[in-house]
């Protein structure tokens, strides 16, 4: 029965093909160096997981923001590991992307026709900065507060805009209950969706081009 | 490759790839399942004896009405919840009392006592229970809940055992 199934399946999805150009594409030799964009995506999957686990207990209010991540760690089964993975996997994720992009700097990978996989990497790479900016305020801690006081006011140094770009983030001119709300919809939901979108068109744009050689000496 | 009986380096690297996926799954899986599910492998079951109204102020044959609420600590937040119900005085004796939980047996809407039909109504799906709790009408499967245990103190206070559930 299960091969009947899979054959119904397989006619009409293709997992052939889908094998083929996913995970059995024909690769320069390369080094490891050329995997760290493998571990950013498994990055960002693990980072959206343990969001999503996180968010069934987390409260973004003033009032219980701080005691609800306190009863995650102390409370729950488990709390401590899911936020732990969370945590120290932001910190490595912005350090995996930049890495990538220093690797494809370096061996010149953005070239044609890759610029446009290039560009999107650089959106990746601020959106990735930007997950890491509108969580760090979630656990509602003075650092959380202070980094993101002091963060929105340099925001706010913009010739022109920069009062207006302040209080656009902070959801009026002071940090407050609005700041913490949008900036917990920012980090679940908006910048999730953007980085989701372009993590596929990255994705398609690398499956179409294949990864580049490694320059030659003559290169 | 394929015929000999060694692993190739391919179907190693297959191997591996999938023992070690699956170990960081279940490393991180089973814990997430576990943090799920965590409140409800709680324990409640915390027992007290709650004053639900005077022996003197109930009259036999007329259902006494009485509520109370019970503060339990949920996560990181005190939540009260209200519960309630009618003692049933039958005789002088404080023995010979039944005390009804208001908590219809259906879909837990709270029953009210109605003097006029002479039935406890229940708003949401028009349940209707005798005044000794037993079923007339509507959907509900069994008789309405008892507080089984009751005892009388010096002070001519009704009390009743409660354990949360």
């Amino acid at each position: 029965m299960w091969k009947n199934i899979y054959l119904w399946l397989d006619e009409r999805i293709g997992f052939n093909d889908l094998y083929k150009n996913l995970l059995d594409r024909p690769e320069p030799k390369t080094n490891w160096w050329n995997t760290l964009g493998s571990a950013s995506l498994f990055l960002f999957i693990l980072q959206g997981l343990t969001g999503i686990f996180l968010t069934v207990y987390y409260t973004p209010s003033p009032d219980h923001a701080y005691d609800s991540i306190t009863y995650i760690m102390e409370g729950v089964a488990f709390g401590w590991l899911i936020r732990g993975i969370h945590h120290w996997g932001a910190t490595l994720m912005v350090l995996v992307v930049f890495i990538h992009m220093l690797r494809v700097f370096y061996t010149a990978s953005f070239k044609y026709p890759r610029e446009l996989t290039w560009l999107i990497g650089i959106g990746l790479f601020l959106t990735t900065l930007g997950m890491g900016f509108t969580g760090y305020l979630l656990p509602w801690n003075q650092k959380a507060y202070w980094a993101t006081t002091v963060g929105t006011q340099i925001a706010g140094t913009v010739p022109f805009v920069g009062e207006f770009i302040l209080k656009a983030l902070r959801g009026g001119p002071e940090l407050s209950a609005l700041t913490l709300q949008r900036f917990f919809a920012a980090h679940i939901w908006i910048i999730p969706a953007v980085l989701a979108a372009l993590i596929g068109i990255h994705l398609y744009l690398i499956i179409k081009h294949g990864e580049s050689h490694s320059p030659t000496k003559e290169d | 490759m394929s015929d000999s009986h060694e692993l190739s380096r391919r179907d190693f690297i297959k191997v591996t790839t999938g023992i070690v996926g699956g170990l960081i799954g279940a490393i991180i899986g089973l814990p997430s399942v576990y943090y799920l599910i965590d409140p409800a492998l709680r324990e409640g079951g915390k027992e007290a004896w709650i004053p639900i109204g005077k022996f003197e102020d109930m009259q036999v044959g007329t259902p006494y009405p009485f509520s109370f609420t019970r503060v339990q600590v949920n996560g990181w937040e005190r939540t009260a919840s209200s519960f309630g119900g009618y003692a049933i005085r039958k005789s002088d004796s404080p023995e010979d009392l039944l005390i009804l939980n208001s908590r219809c047996t259906h879909l837990a809407c709270t029953v009210n006592w109605s003097a006029e039909a002479e039935a406890f109504l229940c708003p949401c799906h028009d349940a209707a229970f005798d005044i000794e709790g037993e079923v007339l009408d509507g959907p509900p499967p069994r008789a309405l809940d008892v507080y089984a245990e009751h005892r009388l103190t010096e002070d001519g206070i009704i009390e009743i055992f409660f354990k949360e559930a």
